[in-house]
């Protein structure tokens, strides 16, 4: 348990270190590598935290998709960052601080972590667990779960995921086939 | 004992990779620092797999390690040509 607050700490003050260090680098490439690299942080905390899909989404997402994104943006555009006008820092501090304040006001009175009697284990967890073998007929709960209690949810997930590949498609196809164009004249 | 002893050493190194590739003079020490890094968010999570007791954890270290080697890839491919979309073919360009 201790060794798990240790880890705990280590990543979050690891989070914190590249955090602040992204904000201040100018180098777009640095910058990148280090949002790579707060990436698999996270993922890791996720996985100290048991939601080893979250942690698995962050890695393939976060660390790999993005980077990759991310560079074929930077091919396109420049490397260095325009030096930003300093002004008006002050509003944007006040917002972020206040937000911030809002959220730990809001986590107060949440139930401890990993408590046998919060709601999420007295709620529904026992009727998923005795019922839905009789009522789903699927052996696996978290299967039942999303594929049947919540299936409006699922539905919903799977249209944005579509919506979103039929973006990237179009936006891609539609330059290709300009560059295409381009080269047979 | 072994297990706390492993994790304060992986730790220590990840933080020693955070500061290679802050200071890292060059492109590559800083390439090389998030390609280190990802090896040891693999280990961490063996590690953790060790801790929790939980085997399943190690498949999830193994897609780690192919992920951070597939972003690596393209990060060299795009120093080597400049682009991603590159073939490899006509280097000579």
């Amino acid at each position: 348990m201790i060794l798990e607050q240790l880890i705990d700490i280590f990543l979050l003050v690891f989070l914190a270190i590249i955090s602040i260090a992204v904000l201040r680098i100018r180098d777009l490439f640095t910058a990148v590598m280090l949002f790579g690299i707060y990436s698999l942080t996270s993922a890791s905390l996720f996985m100290v935290l048991d939601a080893a899909d979250v942690g698995f989404t962050e890695a393939a997402v976060g660390a790999g998709i993005s980077t990759i994104l991310m560079l074929a943006t930077i091919s396109m555009t420049g490397r260095e960052e325009k030096p930003l006008k300093k002004k008006g820092a002050m509003l944007p501090l006040a917002i972020v601080v206040i937000t911030g304040a809002t959220l730990v006001y809001g986590i107060m009175d949440l139930p401890p972590f990993g408590e046998p009697d919060n709601p999420v284990h007295t709620h529904v967890a026992p009727r998923y667990i005795e019922q839905s073998p009789q009522e789903i007929d699927v052996p696996n709960f978290v299967t039942a779960v999303l594929a049947s209690y919540r299936g409006y949810d699922t539905l919903g997930e799977v249209v944005v995921i579509f919506t979103a590949g039929v973006g990237v498609m179009l936006l891609i196809g539609r330059r290709r086939k300009r560059k295409e164009g381009i080269s047979n004249e | 004992m072994i297990l706390a002893a492993a994790a304060i050493a992986i730790l220590v190194t990840m933080l020693l990779a955070i500061v290679r590739a802050l200071l890292g003079p060059s492109i590559f020490d800083r390439m090389l620092a998030v390609n280190m890094f990802g090896t040891k968010t693999v280990m961490l999570i063996s590690l953790i797999a060790a801790l929790a007791g939980r085997a399943d954890y190690l498949d999830i270290a193994l897609v780690y390690a192919m992920i951070n080697f597939i972003a690596m890839i393209a990060v060299m491919k795009y120093f080597e040509y400049g682009t991603l979309g590159h073939d490899g073919e006509t280097t000579e360009e």
